[in-house]
């Protein structure tokens, strides 16, 4: 077989990963069918560039090198958990995704109250200011902790809880990010809150990254245990790595940033969001 | 939701003791019982089944590596010349080289003699040495060759300890010293 096409079978097939993200692309194309206000052409495409960069990483030869090389695994969690969710939460897919959802679906939701009523104060919780951002950057350092990340790499349950963990936690936090008063249940926070918050998880970041980057020690030996893609030096491999987690990761909340300048430039006075608890 | 009460209670359960003293870290029951077929020293085809009864300690290399294998061997091989007699008798080390190319069986064969009687060079076809190493979520790959056609090899640091029922027991890392792998084999016998 060509390289390149070997290159797309997956290294380790998640069923779950293909129908949510196929799954995902049914609904949207269903919605665009069937709905009167469609999104411009620049909303299309993040929506299906997010999906299909979450699918990249996650169900190609891609992964392959992410388990066996740590500079790997940290440009896969770029993508995980910033800038694939980044652009699905740009495309504000919600309105497309309800429009295409079978009406059975919808009813089967709108009947059952117990459950939207908990899942409503569980998202609110999970979309508190403060605890996403704790989130955000907790999942990150907790990952990256030695010990667990020695575990996540060896078991191979662990190793999905992780990706999922971050591909969710990013949806959740950029969702907050670039909310646009669509009408949804996520809580409208200010704009200037939103560049402080955005500005509150890069020095973390930074410093976990830079502390990697500049460490004179191999903190994870669990790529020499289990063995590198290819050869590299352990150090060289953390200095990729830690470049990777530092300048990139904190790069995209200064996109963000700019994104939500351009919301507050572009938005009328009176249907700005005034605070976060409004 | 089951699936991930499931997912926690294995997170929780990872790292925990089962009662044993190890240095290495206990993975039984993280990773499968021990299953493959390869070329031993004699250019003869052998399963897993060919050592059953014996504690078996794997570790992945090859015979150019310049210094992490020879290290580790060696280390093996002194902790095992500790051991009683009738302990060395039923353990085996398996050295399996993941580079078939440069590593023949009658090399592989002088390799292991020079470090214990009882280590055993094994190799295989790629396809042969990727499912052994996929099964122990481990890998190896390798450099482009220099002008002389030599190249590096990257490969798992590790020791794999099996019980004398083949089931998965340690994972030995490569800064263990010999008294420790001496120690923990010991005790692997007991199982």
């Amino acid at each position: 077989m060509a390289d390149w096409l070997a290159f797309f079978i997956p290294w380790e097939f998640s069923l779950l990963v293909q129908i949510s993200i196929w799954g995902s692309l049914w609904l949207y194309v269903r919605g665009l069918r069937s709905t009167d206000s469609k999104p411009g052409a620049g909303s299309i495409l993040a929506f299906v560039l997010g999906l299909l960069l979450m699918y990249l990483v996650t169900q190609t030869h891609f992964d392959y090198w992410s388990q066996y090389m740590f500079f790997v695994h940290r440009g896969q969690h770029l993508v995980l958990h910033h800038l694939a969710p980044f652009l699905l939460a740009l495309a504000a897919p919600v309105p497309i995704l309800a429009a295409g959802l079978p009406g059975r679906v919808k009813d089967f939701w709108q009947q059952r109250r117990l459950a939207r009523q908990w899942w409503r104060s569980l998202y609110a919780f999970l979309q508190h200011p403060a605890v996403a951002c704790v989130l955000f950057v907790g999942l990150i350092y907790f990952w990256l902790t030695p010990e667990i990340h020695f575990d996540a790499m060896l078991n191979q349950r662990l190793y999905w809880l992780m990706n999922w963990s971050m591909a969710l936690d990013g949806l959740l936090f950029w969702w907050l990010m670039l909310e646009r008063g669509s009408g949804g249940i996520t809580p409208r926070l200010g704009y200037g809150l939103r560049i402080l918050l955005l500005a509150a998880i890069m020095p973390p970041q930074i410093i976990l990254g830079a502390r990697l980057a500049f460490s004179e020690q191999v903190w994870f030996d669990v790529y020499a245990v289990c063995g590198r893609a290819w050869p590299l030096e352990p150090l060289t491999d953390q200095q990729l790595g830690g470049l990777l987690t530092w300048i990139p990761a904190a790069m995209m909340s200064v996109i963000a940033a700019l994104v939500v300048l351009r919301f507050l430039l572009h938005t009328p006075a009176q249907s700005a969001p005034i605070h976060a608890n409004s | 939701m089951k699936q991930l009460i499931q997912i926690l209670l294995l997170a929780s359960l990872v790292g925990c003791g089962t009662g044993h003293d190890w240095h290495g870290k206990d993975i039984s029951g993280l990773m499968p019982d021990l299953a493959f077929t390869l070329t031993d020293e004699h250019g003869d085809e052998v399963t897993a089944a060919d050592y059953s009864g014996n504690n078996i300690l794997i570790y992945f290399g090859f015979t150019q590596c310049p210094d992490i294998c020879p290290t580790a061997l060696a280390k093996l091989a002194a902790a095992m010349r500790k051991l009683p007699e009738d302990v060395q008798q039923r353990t085996v080390i398996l050295f399996v080289s993941v580079d078939p190319d440069r590593d023949t069986p009658a090399q592989l064969g002088e390799y292991t003699a020079a470090f214990h009687p009882r280590m055993i060079g094994l190799t295989g076809s790629q396809q042969q040495l990727q499912t052994l190493t996929r099964r122990y979520r481990i890998t190896y790959g390798y450099d482009k060759p220099d002008s002389a056609g030599q190249y590096n090899v990257s490969h798992s640091s590790a020791i794999f300890a099996f019980d004398r029922a083949q089931q998965v027991r340690l994972l030995l890392r490569d800064d263990l010293g010999v008294e420790q792998l001496y120690a923990d084999i010991l005790q692997l016998d007991t199982l």
